[in-house]
């Protein structure tokens, strides 16, 4: 018992409902003694929510160190003497740590949307309504949505806190309590989405458009308010890769020899710190509206509903750059290792990030072309949208031009990272006709939306996650995983997908509507959903794979040595798993990241954990 | 060079191929509006641009990896290319041009299908959307219906609004959308040109009954219109 009691996660459960249940108890007084109903859900649950977050956070620990200070007491830091697993279950401050907390958590939310999802597909498998009813498939369908971009956003995270010190050679990052702080704000936001669905659930998507929020069930509230807790960690998220980029680069390192996955760590940095806020307010805007009254949207009280679509996509439009961007890095860093080529056009490629990131920043107002706005603003936003195409184009033809002419060899990495590059480009392409108002006007709010967005962020997150996963397992873990199993995981979630996402286009043009629980059986849309769902349950046999695969190498896997894929960058020449306080003195860079070909060529100088100076591969 | 010829070849074949079967497969409705067969034209030429670069790029990434996969034995690196200039600024100019073009494309064709008719005057058609209905509102003739019914290439101006959340009106058929939106006023411009039956759907998610909101349409020869108004109660 005490051993379970001192970990972190434990003391905070309890301090957490410890502090909504009194805070819920307060609320509840007070509103008796204002002589109104004691019992009002909205304001008693949004209050202990708010207040069982913080309390969850103060028992975990998470101001202990700003408290001592505070006091005049610094502590001294210790957890070395801890046993390894310890550290995930409570307030650590190592980067690795925390990415690997932030990874495990994306995966487990994953998982649960993912369900919900393939829950909606069987009933959409036929027309008619079969297995559940409209109100629990909407439900379903919004949290899929929600939750997805949550673990997404979480997933982003945990890559850029593993590999961004150790590719700039830095020892952690800049604000090591800070970067804690952002990952633990986020297990309650994931109980609370988990308790929307029994609160209620929600009606509206992830996208809560008032009045529809508005009047949405109770678990709509606890949506909004688990996004404002994923929205903190967003930015103070990002408040600590930008300073770390910037200030914590090894001697040598410019910026044009950072690794690519560090650039768009970067743009979506800057992307995460400018627009997260927007998201925020909107959300707290409908909170109020709901609990308070007040008036912003509400549009017979004079409120304007556009408004709120503005503000959504402000954000949103430029989030799903923060989902990509880091993917899209992680296709840049395998292509040159299995290719043995250096990457082609590494200048251009980088600034493609920040090309996308600023292009991305003035598109939102394409997702509203048929939402009323004013008919001047339709032609500006459709050019911004096309010309994001250009900076896009880019970083696809310099991958085909980094394979050209290499020495393939097609590991799981290079074939998850393959399949990105094939399922963005569609992802791309498909989004041209809805970027063009005319044709937009009429696959706007259909199934090729849908089928469009799906391949951008599995062509952008998902496929390059997991090449990301084959290909740095080794280094995080010291063991590989299973190849064979790996190839038969991509086979399985490359043909899963395209035959659950491929008839979504024909659906779409064809009159299939999104967010829909039912459709017209005349309509003749049956068979090309059933082989949709089909798909669906392929990429959840896929994914089944992949956790086996995981568990079962991390236990069995074939040891790995520290830089198994002979590539160049600072990460690969540290032990794996690397030491904890990652380099014991700063490395040198005295070379570009991928000098591939060029006999002699290194990237960095390391210095081994007590000896001289060794060169890297 | 022997490589890029080869490569030539194949993107030009393949890319001909695609683009013969998207001109001639039937991927959208039928064409029932004479706003659909603009729309439609622009969709052509769209998947066109999107068979070609789709081509390049798959043939480009099959071709790699098949012709240049690395032998077992092999611990060699491949050529230091670093990059080049005139290719890198030849897939940002082109790309940039055909993007310019479609936008320019794009805005003409939408001038085209959101101008009113000048030829003869417009039916007006206020719609209504409301959890979970349709209802529409013929001032010029003072009636006021549930199910849509229209005069055949008749031009027609729907004006429409939301009286609880945002519903879309669609009718797949015509192509274009647009939403019906509480508290302010939002126009649609269609000229049916097919005599038939269709079905308005709602396109914007509007809580539980979203799946099941739809409201017959009836296209007619233009007497039959007239018999139908005179049939409505006043």
């Amino acid at each position: 018992m005490t051993i379970l009691f001192s970990l972190g996660i434990v003391r905070g459960i309890i301090w957490g409902l410890a502090s909504g249940g009194v805070a819920a108890g307060i609320v509840m007084a007070i509103r008796s003694g204002l002589g109104l109903p004691m019992w009002s859900p909205g304001p008693v649950t949004g209050v202990a929510a708010l207040v069982g977050t913080l309390g969850f956070l103060t028992g975990l620990g998470a101001f202990n160190y700003w408290l001592e200070w505070a006091l005049g007491r610094q502590k001294e830091e210790h957890h070395a003497d801890q046993p390894r697993w310890r550290r995930y279950f409570g307030f650590d401050t190592n980067h690795k740590t925390i990415a690997i907390q932030y990874m495990v958590t994306s995966f487990l939310v994953i998982v649960v949307a993912g369900i919900y999802q393939l829950i909606d597909r069987l009933e959409v498998s036929a027309p008619g309504m079969q297995y559940i009813s409209p109100g629990t498939y909407n439900s379903l369908m919004s949290l899929h949505g929600i939750m997805m971009l949550g673990a997404v956003l979480l997933g982003v995270s945990g890559m850029i806190n593993y590999l961004v010190p150790l590719m700039i050679g830095a020892r952690d990052m800049a604000f090591p309590h800070l970067n804690a702080l952002s990952y633990w704000v986020t297990p309650p936001a994931v109980l609370l989405l988990l308790v929307s669905l029994p609160a209620g659930g929600f009606d509206t998507g992830w996208t809560a458009y008032p009045p529809l929020s508005a009047r949405a069930p109770l678990g709509m509230q606890f949506m909004l308010l688990a996004f404002y807790l994923v929205g903190w960690s967003s930015i103070l998220g990002s408040i600590n890769f930008l300073t770390t980029i910037f200030k914590m680069r090894a001697p040598g390192m410019g910026l044009f020899r950072m690794p690519i996955f560090v650039w768009t760590a970067l743009s979506t940095a800057i992307l995460q710190l400018i627009f997260t806020q927007f998201i925020a307010m909107a959300f707290l805007m409908v909170l109020l509206e709901r609990l308070l009254g007040l008036v912003f949207f509400a549009p017979d009280k004079g409120g304007n509903v556009i408004l709120f679509q503005h503000l959504f996509w402000f954000y949103s439009h430029p989030a799903v750059y923060i989902f990509v961007l880091p993917g899209l890095g992680v296709i840049s860093e395998v292509l040159p290792v299995f290719a043995r080529k250096p990457l082609f056009g590494y200048a251009a490629v980088a600034l493609s990030s920040l090309g996308i990131a600023g292009g991305g920043a003035v598109v939102w107002g394409h997702h509203m072309f048929a939402a009323g706005i004013e008919d001047v603003l339709r032609v500006p936003f459709m050019i911004t949208t096309l010309l994001v195409a250009v900076p896009t184009g880019v970083k696809i033809f310099s991958w085909l031009a980094t394979l050209w002419m290499g020495k393939i060899r097609l590991d799981t990495p290079l074939l998850f990272a393959l399949t990105a590059i094939v399922v963005f480009l569609v992802g791309g392409i498909t989004g041209v006709p809805n970027g063009i108002v005319p044709t937009d006007l009429h696959i706007h709010d259909t199934y090729w939306v849908v089928a469009h967005f799906h391949h951008t962020l599995f062509g952008g997150f998902v496929f390059p996650t997991m090449a990301a996963v084959y290909f740095w397992f080794p280094k995080l873990t010291g063991r590989f995983l299973n190849e064979r199993v790996g190839k038969l995981h991509w086979a399985v979630m490359t043909v899963g997908f395209f035959i659950t996402y491929l008839p979504m286009f024909w659906l779409g043009l064809n009159g299939m509507r999104r967010r829909i629980a039912d459709y017209d059986p005349t309509l003749g849309l049956g068979p090309m959903n059933m082989v949709a769902t089909i798909g669906g349950f392929l990429i959840a046999l896929a994914m089944l794979l992949f956790f086996i695969n995981l568990v079962v190498s991390l236990w069995r896997g074939a040891p790995a040595p520290a830089n198994p894929w002979r590539s160049q960058t600072l990460e690969w020449q540290l032990s794996s798993p690397p030491p904890d306080e990652n380099f014991s003195a700063p490395p040198r860079v005295v070379g570009p990241p991928y000098g591939y070909g060029t006999p002699g060529s290194i990237h960095a100088v390391v210095a081994p954990a007590g000896g001289t100076a060794n060169k890297g591969a | 060079m022997k490589h890029v010829s080869i490569l030539a070849l194949l993107i030009a074949l393949v890319s001909t191929g695609l683009v013969v079967v998207f001109q001639n497969a039937h991927l959208t409705p039928t064409v029932a509006a004479t706003q659909a067969l603009a729309v439609d034209d622009l969709f052509k030429l769209e998947f066109s641009i999107a068979a070609v670069i789709l081509s390049i790029c798959l043939v480009t990434l099959v071709y790699s990896i098949i012709v240049f996969r690395r032998r077992a034995d092999d611990e060699g690196d491949g050529p230091p290319i670093h990059g080049h200039t005139f290719l890198e600024a030849i897939w940002t100019l082109i790309p940039l041009a055909i993007v310019v073009a479609l936008a320019i494309y794009g805005a003409l064709v939408l001038a085209d299908i959101t101008r009113a008719a000048s030829s003869q005057p417009e039916l007006e058609v206020k719609v209504s959307a409301s959890q979970w209905s349709w209802r529409f509102e013929y001032p010029q003739y003072g009636i006021a219906t549930s199910q849509l019914e229209l005069p055949v290439n008749g031009p027609v101006v729907f004006k429409l609004h939301g009286t609880d959340v945002i519903h879309s009106f669609w009718v797949p058929e015509w192509r274009i959308k647009m939403d019906a939106v509480p508290g302010m006023e939002t126009v649609l411009r269609i000229t049916p040109t097919k005599v038939g039956k269709y079905k308005l759907l709602c396109a914007e998610l509007c809580g539980l009954g979203h799946a099941f909101m739809e409201a017959p349409v009836a296209v007619v020869e233009e007497a039959d219109f007239l018999n139908w108004v005179k049939a409505q109660p006043k």
